[in-house]
C-alpha cells in the first residue's frame, strides 16, 4: 500500500471568529505534481504553512513526509523544499554563497555540498555566474536558482509558493522542466499558481473557495466536470462564488 | 491621431544594450501590448516615455509633446503605474488617493465619475492601510490614483503580475472601459492571455521589436508545422521528441507537447518513434497556433 507524501484530514484553521481553512482533506502522492490554487484570500497560504509546520491548525490532522504535522514539526521542516517568489535568496550574497548557506542549514556536508554546487550550476547552464551577486541576475535566473536551491537537501516535498510571478514563457516552460525533472526523481511538487495554463502541468489541481476545497481532480475531468475549454474557465466558475473578499 | 510616437530610440547601461532603436507609433484610444521577458527592455522604455530617464539617441512624443523639451507638460498628463508598488504604504486608500489628487491639483469629487468603476470595489476598505490590501486591491488602487487627473495616456507596466485570474480579468475589463473613453494605453505584461485583448502588440527581446501587428495577424503569420504530442510519461517525452533530429522544436504546454516539424515529416513516423521508444498511449494531431506558440518560436530565433 503506497503511503501519501502529504495527507489531511479536515484540516482547519482560525483566527478568531474567522475561519481561514475550512475542513480541508486531501493527500498527494509520491512524485505526483500538486496544483493548490485559489484567488487571493482564499485560504493557501494558512493552509500551506500548516503543511509546513509553521501554523499549528485548530483542529484537524495531517502528515508531511511522513511526519505529523501537529507533533513532529521540526522533521517536516527538514524533509521539505520551500520557494516562493517573494522570498528565495539572499541579494547581497554570491550564487555560491547562497548554495553553501542552504546546503548548511539543512546540516548537509561541506564536501557534498561542494560537488553538488558544481552539478546544480552546471545543469542550469550557470558555472560562469558562479561569482556574480544574486541581485545581479535576471528574474527568471533567480527563479530557476532558487528552485534548484529549496531540493539541493533532496527534499521528500518542495513547496513552491507562486513560482513563475512575472516570468515569460519561455522562463516559465524552462522553470517547469525543472520541477518535470525533480519529480521523475521522486520528489513530490506541491504548487500554487494564478496562472490557470500552468495548471495544465500539474497532474492534479484542487481549488479552493473561501477556506475549501471546491474541487479536485485532474486537469483533465476537471474540464469535463465544468464543461469548460480550458482551467481559467473552471477557475471563473468556481472563485466567482466566493463572498470573502482578498484579504 | 498618434497618442505616442517613437523614432530610433536608444538606451545603453554600461555595455548593456537596454533599448536598440526603437520605433513606434501608438494610436489614440488604442490599447498597445510591449510584450516580452523581464530584461528585455519593457521598463526602461516606460520610463523614459513618462519622462523619468533620458534615452542615450532618438526623439518621442507624448499626446503631441516632446519627451525632453516638454517634459513638465508631459507629466501633468499622462498616468504611470510602475512595476512595483509605488503608492503610499503608511497612507490609507483614501489619503493615498486624495493625495495624488492634490498634487495635480485636482480632487476626488471632480474627477470621480472617471474611477467610479474601479474606485468602488475597494472604497468599502477606504480607512485601511495601502500596506495592508491584498495583491488585486492594490492594483485598483494604483490605477485609481493613475487615473485620478484624467490622463490622456496611460503608462501600465506589468500592471497584473502577482494578481490572481479573477482580479486580473476585471482588471482588463476597466482597460477596455477606459479604451472606450479614448483614454491610449501602453501596457507591458509577459502574459500572452493578456496579449490577445490588446488592439496590437510588441514583441520585445533584448532591447530589439521582433514583431509589431495585431495579435490575429501574428497568429495568421506562423507558418510553421505545428502538431500537439502526448503519451503517458510526459516528461520522458520531452526528452525523447527533442532527441528527433525531424522535429525542429518542441515545448511543453502542460498537458501536451507543441512541435514544429520539417516538411517531409509524417505523423506516422513520429508514432512508430515513439512506439520504439516504449511510449503508451501516444497522440499526435495537427493544432492551430496560438500567440504563445508564435512567442516561443520568435524568442527562439533570435537566440540561434
Amino acid at each position: 500500500m503506497k503511503e501519501p507524501v502529504i495527507y489531511t484530514e479536515n484540516l482547519t484553521k482560525k483566527f478568531g471568529a474567522f475561519t481561514a481553512v475550512d475542513n480541508i482533506s486531501f493527500s498527494v502522492d509520491k512524485g505526483e505534481i500538486f496544483g493548490f490554487l485559489g484567488a487571493n484570500g482564499a485560504g493557501k497560504t494558512t493552509a500551506m504553512r500548516m503543511l509546513c509546520g509553521l501554523s499549528h491548525p485548530t483542529s484537524g490532522k495531517g502528515s508531511v513526509a511522513g511526519y505529523d504535522i501537529l507533533k513532529e514539526s521540526e522533521k517536516v521542516k527538514k524533509n521539505i523544499g520551500y520557494m516562493s517568489q517573494k522570498f528565495s535568496l539572499y541579494e547581497d550574497l554570491k550564487v555560491w554563497e547562497n548554495i553553501r548557506l542552504f546546503g548548511g542549514i539543512y546540516g548537509m556536508e561541506s564536501k557534498r555540498i561542494a560537488s553538488k554546487t558544481d552539478e546544480i550550476l552546471d545543469e542550469l547552464g550557470f558555472l560562469a555566474e558562479r561569482n556574480t551577486l544574486v541581485r545581479e541576475l535576471p528574474l527568471g535566473w533567480k527563479q530557476k536558482l532558487a528552485f534548484s536551491v529549496s531540493i539541493f537537501h533532496e527534499p521528500k516535498v518542495v513547496f513552491l509558493d507562486e513560482p513563475t510571478g512575472g516570468v515569460d514563457p519561455v522562463t516559465r516552460r524552462q522553470f517547469w522542466e525543472l520541477i518535470y525533472a525533480a519529480t521523475d526523481r521522486g520528489i513530490t511538487a506541491f504548487v500554487t499558481t494564478h496562472y490557470m495554463d500552468e495548471a495544465e502541468y500539474c497532474n492534479r489541481v484542487s481549488i479552493m473557495v473561501d477556506g475549501k476545497i471546491e474541487a479536485l481532480d485532474t486537469p483533465k475531468n476537471l474540464k469535463l466536470q465544468f464543461e469548460a475549454d480550458s482551467m481559467d474557465e473552471v477557475f471563473q466558475q468556481l472563485a466567482r462564488k466566493a463572498t470573502r473578499k482578498g484579504d | 491621431m498618434v497618442a505616442i510616437s517613437v523614432q530610433n530610440i536608444n538606451k545603453k547601461y554600461g555595455n548593456i544594450q537596454a533599448l536598440n532603436n526603437i520605433s513606434f507609433d501608438v494610436q489614440q484610444g488604442e490599447i498597445y501590448g510591449i510584450i516580452g521577458p523581464d530584461g528585455a527592455g519593457k521598463t526602461s522604455l516606460f520610463r523614459i516615455l513618462t519622462t523619468l530617464l533620458l534615452a542615450e539617441s532618438g526623439t518621442a512624443t507624448v499626446d503631441g509633446l516632446d519627451i525632453i523639451k516638454d517634459y513638465k507638460q508631459i507629466r501633468n498628463r499622462i498616468g504611470y503605474m510602475p512595476g512595483k508598488f509605488s503608492l503610499y504604504q503608511d497612507l490609507t486608500v483614501e489619503e493615498n488617493l486624495e493625495f495624488f489628487a492634490t498634487v495635480f491639483n485636482t480632487t476626488i469629487k471632480e474627477n470621480y465619475d472617471l474611477i467610479k468603476d474601479i474606485y468602488s470595489q475597494i472604497e468599502p476598505f477606504k480607512d485601511r492601510r495601502a500596506g495592508k490590501l491584498s495583491g488585486g486591491m492594490k492594483q485598483k488602487l494604483a490605477l485609481s490614483c493613475a487615473l485620478i487627473h484624467k490622463p490622456t495616456v496611460l503608462f501600465l507596466d506589468e500592471p497584473t503580475t502577482g494578481v490572481d485570474p479573477v482580479s486580473r480579468k476585471e482588471f482588463w475589463e476597466m482597460l477596455q472601459n477606459l479604451k472606450a473613453q479614448n483614454i491610449t494605453i501602453l501596457v507591458s505584461t509577459p502574459y500572452m492571455d493578456e496579449a490577445m485583448l490588446c488592439d496590437r502588440i510588441a514583441l520585445i527581446q533584448e532591447g530589439t521589436f521582433l514583431q509589431v501587428d495585431t495579435p490575429d495577424n501574428i497568429i495568421e503569420l506562423f507558418t510553421q508545422i505545428l502538431w500537439a504530442v502526448k503519451s503517458k510519461e510526459m516528461f520522458r517525452l520531452l526528452n525523447d521528441l527533442r532527441g528527433y533530429d525531424r522535429i525542429k522544436t518542441c515545448f511543453t504546454f502542460g498537458e501536451v507537447h507543441h512541435i514544429t516539424v520539417k516538411e517531409d515529416l509524417k505523423m506516422e513516423d513520429i508514432r512508430t518513434y515513439l512506439i520504439g521508444k516504449g511510449h503508451q498511449d501516444i497522440d499526435v494531431y495537427a493544432i492551430k497556433p496560438s500567440i504563445e506558440d508564435c512567442y516561443m518560436q520568435l524568442a527562439q530565433k533570435t537566440k540561434v
